[in-house]
């Protein structure tokens, strides 16, 4: 068990292409990081080079007090799981989970005591014997986890575990994952592109954009108070709905609509406003903003209809039983809507601060 | 093409011979039927197994039945008729002390030749697979060798060990080494293996190669994290999934050193004095048609049959059941 230091790291690939830049992180002992973002934004890059499986080329990373850029991914003491499992095909169970712990010379009665207690925490103590070969995807991502379990390592450093899983089990896992990672305490960092995977897991979720961190925070702060346009529309689903906009004092003009604000409004002029689906309610005639419905989604407990305000789209949520007509009329509680800089991206914080302390509807996916 | 089933057939040659049945399946199925084809006439599939099985009776089974008749016999030396000997063809080739150290030497240099070529090819293509700069360079011009007909490499190797212009033996000479391939009896198996060896190699090459880039990166990260040791990572964790490319070399190089290394030998020993190495395949060839003796030599290519028989039954008995396929 050990915190992780990652100072200042970047990554630059032979032919001078960037991957990751400046990325400070502060991981605290036993804490549950998750890195999310698009493909491409660098999120496994980030934990490869934490693992040494790629090299630093920027920057510092210290797990514990151990600078370990030039340390061998074995010196590491960290475990990692892999997205295709990476299990040693001509091994079996027992024979994979015991390889890390052999090659360290660990004693055969520690050994054993460990791969046992490991199994039976998995429940995979009756495939032991078994190739991976012969075990379905959901146990060999068990024995995948059980590989690293056994290790008792400082760190460990999941690459989208369970992509490679169907929907199902992938829930399933998701809440094993989290139970495992609560009793042993182990410092983890979890790479993933699915936002409610990230959501569901993180004491602290890392976003990410373009080898770039978007936002560092719990997963309800970066739901409340996304830190940029690219978080607002990454995180939460629905995705939060992002309207230009044009601020007039104390008045919000949405296409032909005025919102009137209530001292929230942070500057004037153009700027990008946010609303979440969920908290946009249909009023009676002629009372907000008009909108023009153009397909609805049915999920069930909920429906989301899709259309036009304006000339933007905004899609809103709406409970399942409700009634949707060709033309509704929308309005929005001022303390919920997000103000985005129309150039840069970046919030705009409101001036009178009663965010987030409203209670909130859980992510919705 | 006619195999597939989405181009319907009506009348014609080929649904007549059996293929109307499958290219009337409904649309749906057509994607499974693509690699199933189905007959409906009995005959059909006989019909296009015809050519091979007639190239493996021919060629094959028939000079095996003909070599294995005429081992019982002995022939006159000018085609004038023959005698049944019943096994003394056997019996005389079995306990010559000449056949036993031909075999002898059979046995050493076909075990030489397959480890040395098999462990050089396996080292050469852990080390392409390494390198990042270059490497395809590096393993073209490796691979370009394979592509030079034996003959011409044959006799490349050959004139490294010419008496008056191989560089070999001049450069043998300085280490006091008087090389005589051909009248010296090591000195010729020592550039026969040379040669053979150094054939083999790049046929080896691509197949370790291609072997070890079948190794799923993510199985070698998982092991960089749990080993350090590069070495016992090869030996524990890369080696064994390249197992069954290692076998399947092990069959065609023990064959290649009993067999396809004929033209080497004869290049290396014909027309030089007797007392030179030669392997139990070559005997058989200078028996039969050097010599004459048919019998002799038929009864010797049968022993050869039989032990090739007994090391094929012992590779897949004993070796393969090592092996791990994915």
């Amino acid at each position: 068990m050990a915190a992780i230091d990652i100072s200042s790291v970047g990554k630059i690939y032979n032919g001078g292409v960037r991957a990751v830049s400046d990325i400070n992180l502060d991981i605290k002992d036993g804490e549950f990081i998750v890195l999310v973002g698009p493909s491409g934004c660098g999120k496994s890059t980030l934990l490869r080079m934490v693992a040494g499986l790629e090299a630093i080329s920027e920057g510092t990373v210290k797990i514990g007090d151990r600078v370990v850029n030039e340390v061998e991914p074995a010196d590491r003491d960290i475990a990692m799981v892999f997205q295709n499992y990476a299990l040693y095909p001509h091994m079996s169970v027992r024979q994979n989970l015991e390889y890390g712990l052999k090659n360290r010379r660990t004693p055969k009665a520690e050994i054993d005591a460990r791969v046992n207690e490991a199994a039976r925490m998995l429940e995979i103590t009756q495939y032991l014997d078994r190739k991976p070969r012969a075990l379905s995807g959901g146990q060999r991502q068990r024995v995948a986890m059980g590989r690293a379990i056994v290790r008792k390592p400082a760190a460990f450093l999941f690459d989208e575990p369970l992509s490679n899983l169907d929907a199902k089990l992938r829930v399933s896992m998701r809440g094993e994952i989290k139970r495992l990672q609560r009793r042993l305490g182990t410092t983890s960092i979890y790479v993933t592109h699915d936002q409610l995977e990230a959501m569901t897991l993180a004491d602290r979720l890392v976003v990410l954009n373009g080898g770039q961190i978007e936002q560092v925070g719990s997963p309800l702060d970066v739901y409340h108070t996304p830190a940029s346009t690219f978080v607002a529309g990454f995180i939460g689903s629905p995705a939060m709905n992002l309207v230009k906009a044009e601020l007039q004092g104390d008045k919000l003009a949405i296409g032909p609509s005025l919102i009137s604000l209530d001292g929230y409004a942070p500057t004037s002029g153009a700027v990008t406003v946010g609303l979440r689906a969920e908290d946009l309610r249909v009023v009676s005639a002629n009372e907000g903003m008009p909108f023009i419905v153009e397909y609805v989604e049915e999920l069930g407990s909920q429906r989301l209809a899709h259309g036009l305000v304006g000339d933007q789209a905004v899609t809103i949520a709406l409970s399942g039983e409700a009634e949707i007509t060709d033309t509704m009329w929308i309005a929005i509680d001022p303390s919920r809507l997000h103000f985005f800089d129309a150039g840069t991206g970046k919030r705009l914080e409101a001036r009178a601060t009663v965010t987030a302390t409203a209670p909130v509807p859980e992510p919705v996916g | 093409m006619a195999y597939t089933t989405s181009q319907p057939q009506p009348g014609g040659f080929l649904s007549r011979l059996g293929f109307g049945g499958a290219a009337r399946k409904k649309p749906a199925a057509a994607a499974e039927e693509m690699k199933r084809v189905q007959f409906t006439s009995p005959v059909l599939p006989y019909l296009f197994l015809f050519p091979q099985l007639a190239v493996i009776f021919i060629f094959f089974y028939w000079p095996s039945v003909q070599a294995l008749s005429s081992s019982f016999y002995i022939e006159d030396p000018f085609g004038f008729g023959s005698t049944f000997v019943g096994m003394s063809n056997y019996t005389d080739a079995l306990f010559s002390a000449e056949y036993q150290s031909i075999a002898l030497f059979t046995a050493a240099f076909t075990i030489i030749v397959t480890f040395l070529s098999l462990s050089i090819g396996l080292l050469l293509a852990v080390k392409a697979d390494r390198i990042i700069k270059g490497s395809s360079t590096y393993k073209t011009l490796l691979i370009a060798v394979y592509a030079i007909a034996a003959p011409v490499s044959g006799l490349i190797g050959m004139m490294f060990f010419d008496q008056h212009i191989g560089p070999f033996v001049k450069m043998m000479s300085y280490l006091g080494w008087n090389m005589q391939v051909g009248l010296n009896y090591y000195d010729t198996a020592f550039a026969m293996i040379v040669v053979a060896v150094w054939k083999q190699i790049p046929y080896n090459f691509i197949f370790f190669l291609s072997g070890l880039q079948n190794v799923p990166v993510s199985v070698r990260e998982a092991a960089m994290i749990d080993c350090r040791s590069g070495f016992r990572r090869f030996w524990t964790v890369v080696l064994p999934l390249l197992a069954p490319t290692a076998f399947f070399l092990l069959t065609i190089n023990v064959t290649y050193s009993l067999f396809d290394t004929f033209g080497l030998i004869d290049v290396m020993v014909k027309d030089k004095p007797a007392n030179n190495p030669i392997t139990l395949v070559y005997k058989v060839y200078n028996d039969g048609f050097r010599g004459n003796d048919l019998g002799g030599s038929s009864a010797q290519s049968v022993i050869l049959m039989i032990v090739v028989f007994v090391l094929t039954i012992f590779q897949f008995r004993y070796i393969e059941r090592r092996v791990h396929y994915n």
